[in-house]
């Protein structure tokens, strides 16, 4: 089983995010459990979401406490929520932001995960030229795909396009493509970095 | 089809595949997003002939469906929480008039304090109603269990609730088979009430019964539950050879076989519980799990039979009898003839509280190893209860203890889970 956390605000579709990934496991003939943190959610709270993904049927229904991947669509969420709260050892963590972790001040506590399985995406500004309005999903979970390769962004993109317009869809999908494209380009030059 | 839905959309469909004729519901929270979708069905045209009245209250819900009802129209509603109890005297009237009503209750806490989270107490405060409950697994078998519902309601005429957990299965994004159209028309046949109020030729339902006979009238309802019993699994015999899976009947067992400590319970939880049974069994301990599908009427033989052999019982329960202890176990406990097994209660995941698998693991063993107590509440904070003790014993004003409590805990918006 693999467990994703995803953290952001109430407004910014985390739930429709981890929805979206569970339709896209689904796609790919595999079990998924989306679930939201249940609460009372109001525009701007700070609001999570689960996805469990699994070969087979998924049962346990406890909210996912040691996640194998992180996925925080609101930076400014590091300073109020413990967001790394129970990250597996070898987990991932992809965080939506202009800045790199050193900028944010978590250079030191992530150097004892794995480099190359730390991201962050500039996801927002992403959503804003493709799709015109700040709806980060997409290109956090295509860049989820970059990076952990769970899922495959033509999954991804069957799931935005299952769920949205065909206008809106195109857009997010233009975005999940350029999100992909970036996070595979970092990760090649975190491992020349790292092979030199 | 197989579909990758939320709980509340794949049980909308499958109400829909029912044919309902009129749906009512009051539109205001704690409501599900099944009637929203219902709704949207409907003014599409795509569920007709169907009616959906939006009424002023849950009162009206019941009434409306009840009047529904009588006229000879398949009703369906949905409610959680404060709503059931605000329509409870109707409830009540609605199973008194043998009725055949669905309804789905998104299972919630009851106030005060406010929550709206999920537990068991909203649908265990109607238990001796007189409605048939039936409690979900997961998403299929809460999809399952409606079209189940109307076949049961309308072959007894009584009504049927159909519980689920409340977020947790009904905001639960999972896979299901959708039946065919064809499929449930072949389990359930046109509505063809026992008792029909029709101006053409009228009749009175629901006339004052005296002494002389109210308790004749209460026995049948009695003798009818009992009914249910024994035609259940028939009924899901039936649907196994329609739909092709398991669903509904009166309860699941799961590695009880050889099992000297059985777990018993409602609902989604049974799920964690069957994935902490798997592992426990892994470390070489002897349990078992039995989910309870149908709470009423109480399948009294099938809960003996299934902890016959059992040296001890678990009943972890989302609900509290206040002043008494466990609901559930209570039941478990009076369906034993002879010497009763230890019946255990585990009071849990009250008001939203998460059940995990680290807290059960450690309440079965104890069980296990005969350490447990006979009423526990699982992963209660006693130091924050020790301090409002301490708190109401210094000071005579002691406040309210809801806000007390919160004071006490801080800020909790940092807290997963």
């Amino acid at each position: 089983m693999f467990q994703v956390r995803i953290h952001g605000r109430g407004g910014q579709g985390v739930v429709t995010a981890a929805e979206l990934l569970a339709v896209a496991a689904f796609r790919e003939g595999r079990h998924a459990q989306a679930f939201p943190s249940f609460g009372s959610e109001r525009t701007g709270a700070p609001v999570v979401a689960f996805c469990r993904l699994d070969d087979r049927p998924i049962r346990l229904r406890e909210p996912v406490m040691a996640p194998d991947a992180l996925i925080i669509q609101d930076p400014t969420l590091l300073h109020q929520v413990d967001v790394f709260g129970g990250l597996v050892a070898d987990g991932y963590v992809l965080i939506n932001t202009t800045r790199s972790f050193d900028e944010l001040g978590l250079g030191e506590f992530l150097a004892r995960f794995r480099r190359e399985r730390l991201c962050t995406l500039a996801a927002t500004e992403l959503a804003l030229k493709h799709v015109g309005r700040p709806v980060p999903n997409a290109a956090l979970l295509a860049g989820f795909a970059a990076v952990s390769g769970r899922i495959s962004l033509e999954s991804v993109n069957s799931a935005i396009r299952e769920r949205f317009p065909a206008k809106v869809a195109d857009a997010n999908v233009a975005a999940a493509a350029e999100a992909y494209d970036t996070v595979r380009r970092g990760m090649r030059e975190v491992a020349h970095a790292e092979a030199g | 089809m197989l579909k990758q839905v939320e709980g509340s959309a794949a049980v909308a469909e499958a109400v829909a595949l029912c044919r309902p004729e009129v749906i009512c519901a009051y539109p205001i929270s704690p409501q599900t997003h099944i009637v929203e979708a219902l709704g949207r069905m409907v003014t599409s045209g795509k569920l007709a002939p169907c009616e959906f009245i939006n009424v002023e209250s849950e009162f009206a819900a019941m009434s409306v469906a009840i009047g529904a009802s009588a006229a000879g129209a398949r009703a369906y509603t949905a409610t959680a929480s404060q709503g059931l109890l605000f329509m409870a005297e109707a409830v009540y009237n609605a199973a008194g008039l043998g009725l055949p009503i669905v309804m789905t209750v998104a299972n919630r806490a009851i106030g005060a304090p406010i929550n709206i989270w999920n537990d068991h107490t909203d649908a265990l405060s109607q238990r001796d109603c007189g409605w048939i409950q039936l409690f979900a697994e997961d998403n299929q078998e809460a999809l399952d269990l409606h079209i189940q519902a109307f076949r049961l309601a309308e072959e007894l005429s009584l009504p049927v609730m159909v519980c689920m957990d409340g977020f947790i299965l009904t905001h639960a994004c999972e896979r299901v088979d959708l039946p065919a159209q064809e499929q449930v028309d072949a389990y359930l046949p046109p509505y063809d009430p026992r008792q029909v109020l029709d101006p053409a030729d009228p009749i009175s339902i629901g006339a004052m019964v005296g002494p002389e006979a109210f308790m004749e009238v209460r026995y049948l309802a009695h003798a009818k539950q009992q009914q249910a019993l024994e035609l259940m699994p028939s009924w899901a015999d039936e649907f196994r050879r329609i739909f092709g899976r398991e669903s509904g009947g009166l309860a699941h067992a799961y590695r009880t076989d050889d099992a000297e400590t059985v777990v018993v319970a409602l609902g989604s939880v049974l799920g964690t519980i069957k994935d902490t049974v798997d592992e426990m069994r892994a470390q070489g301990i002897r349990i078992g799990v039995l989910g309870i599908t149908c709470f009423r009427p109480w399948p009294r033989a099938a809960v003996r039979q299934a902890l016959g052999n059992a040296k001890r019982v678990v009943v972890l329960e989302k609900s509290l009898a206040v002043g008494m202890g466990g609901i559930v176990a209570n039941n478990v406990a009076a369906s034993f003839a002879g010497a009763p097994a230890l019946v255990h209660a585990v009071i849990a995941g009250l008001g939203g509280r998460a059940i995990t698998r680290r807290s059960l693991h450690e309440v079965f063993g104890r069980a296990a190893e005969g350490r447990l107590d006979a009423i526990t509440f699982l992963d209660l904070d006693q130091a924050l209860v020790g301090r409002v003790l301490a708190r109401e014993r210094e000071q005579r004003r002691s406040g309210p203890i809801a806000e007390s409590i919160l004071r006490d805990l801080g800020v909790v918006a940092a807290k997963i889970g």
